[in-house]
């Protein structure tokens, strides 16, 4: 006999009910399957690959290592609640990704999504180590990394701009 | 968590250690820091407390990835007692003393006495590591890994060197080459002998090469899928000297 528990979650703003859950269910179980966010994704629920890293209040966490129940009380960012600017549907690390080939089959994307927003939130300006170590827990296995480095890099150079372009004023 | 989402344990009941404050966070008292169970490795990476004990610093930033640093604790690496836990030879080195509380009451008991086998400890049955006292000394601190890549991986091993400039002590502690932590206490003490403690430097560069060999002589190093017993050896013996001459520069020869 299982016993069941019900809790709420505040995912992406959003206070959620997860009903009828057993007590060993993970954070990207209940995220995925009982929430319907099948945005952060699932490959080796071991904490490897990093497929499902969102936000746990200011930190980045391997969902699938988190007890969905003991994310009570703390925010969860998904990569389904993140927005761009000026009402863009992709962030600008996402639009980076896509404009540099970053993404080809796609299922290590939000994960390192995540992962180069955490990094770019903390350090605006990351070097090249800083930024392969941001992103050591994420695994693609299809680009090589290159074309993501590469993302990220110009994520860096445009906000650089785009901050120049501020502090100049309109002409 | 890993086991529960494999199937392999269903807990009926889950104790969240990450509520109760007394577990997290770190102070100082005096001489010694009292680590909180809870500590997170992201917390000990940085900051203070790195500046503090910067082996326990540079152990933690080797663990895993950044996401795994965020949550996995100081608590849980002592409660898996894996031989490759990477803090384990740095707190060993350090003759850290860990705080348990149980029914029965708290007790303290030196990690070397708490581990004490391949996953195995000491701790009774609702025994819970709270806290881990660990001294401030003044004098350099080297920790260094090898794995089989740079980021994520299990030791194949580790060392970590610990200087008291005013004990006039060299500590080491070795990882992933015995079922426990070892600490080199022959490699110890002729480094001891052989430092010029007045100006706080090792004699001479010859020294830190015999202290290495000195402590792969003190390793119980096994064959086996991550590495053999020879390399192990090999690898504490360059690992501890570089380790030394990092923390206690050699005079010129
Ligand atoms: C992908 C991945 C990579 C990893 N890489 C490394 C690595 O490079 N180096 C390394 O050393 N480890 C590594 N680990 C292992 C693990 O994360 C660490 O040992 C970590 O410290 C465990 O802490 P936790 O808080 O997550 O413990 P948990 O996983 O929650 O618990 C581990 C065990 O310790 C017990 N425990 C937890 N807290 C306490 C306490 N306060 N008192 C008594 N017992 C307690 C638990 O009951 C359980 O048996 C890795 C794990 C994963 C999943
Ligand atoms: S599914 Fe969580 S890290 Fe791979
Ligand atoms: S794009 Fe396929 S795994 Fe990264």
């Amino acid at each position: 006999m299982t016993e069941t528990v019900t809790y709420e979650l505040m995912v992406n703003g959003e206070r959620r009910v997860v009903e009828g859950s057993w007590l060993g269910e993970s954070l990207l179980f209940a995220l995925r399957e009982r929430l319907g966010l099948p945005g952060s994704k699932n490959a080796c629920e071991q904490g490897e690959c990093g497929s499902c890293s969102v936000r746990l209040d200011d930190r980045l966490v391997c969902a699938c290592l988190v007890l969905a129940a003991d994310a009570q009380g703390r925010s969860v960012t998904t990569v389904e609640g993140l927005t761009g600017a000026d009402g863009d549907a992709l962030t600008d690390v996402q639009r980076a990704f896509l404009d540099e080939g970053g993404v080809q089959c796609g299922f290590c994307t939000p994960g390192l999504v995540m992962s180069v927003h955490d990094l770019l939130d903390r350090n605006p300006t990351p070097d090249d180590l800083e930024l392969r170590e941001a992103i050591s827990g994420n695994l693609c296995r299809c680009t090589g990394y290159g074309r993501i480095l590469a993302a990220a890099r110009t994520v860096v150079a445009r906000r650089g701009e785009a901050s120049l372009h501020e502090s100049e004023g309109p002409a | 968590m890993v086991e529960v989402n494999a199937g392999r344990r269903r807990p009926s009941s889950v104790v969240s250690l990450t509520r109760v404050p007394e577990l997290a966070g770190w102070h100082r008292e005096g001489d010694e820091i009292v680590l909180g169970a809870c500590l997170t490795y992201a917390d000990m990476e940085r900051g203070e407390l790195a500046a503090l004990v910067p082996a326990l610093a540079q152990a933690a930033r080797t663990i895993g990835s950044p996401q795994i640093r965020a949550v996995a604790t100081l608590g849980g690496n002592i409660g898996t007692a894996s031989p490759a836990g990477d803090t384990l030879p740095v707190l060993a080195a350090l003759d850290a003393v860990v705080e348990v509380a149980g029914r029965a009451g708290g007790r303290r008991v030196p990690l070397l006495e708490l581990i004490t086998g391949v996953k195995k400890t000491s701790l009774a049955p609702g025994e819970l590591v709270t806290a881990v006292r660990v001294p401030v000394l003044r004098g350099g601190q080297e920790f260094l890994k090898v794995g089989t890549r740079n980021a994520m991986v299990i030791s194949v091993v580790m060392v970590a060197v610990v200087v008291d400039l005013d004990g006039q002590s060299v500590r080491a502690g070795l990882g992933s080459v015995a079922p426990v932590p070892v600490r080199a206490r022959e490699a110890e003490r002729y480094a001891g002998e052989h430092t010029d403690w007045s100006r706080g430097r090792l004699a001479g560069p010859a020294v830190a090469r015999r202290f290495g060999e000195l402590c792969a002589e003190s390793t119980a190093a096994i064959d086996d899928h991550r590495s053999t017993a020879d390399y192990r050896r090999r690898a504490v013996a360059v690992c501890a000297a570089r380790a030394l001459a990092r923390a206690l520069p050699p005079l010129e020869a």
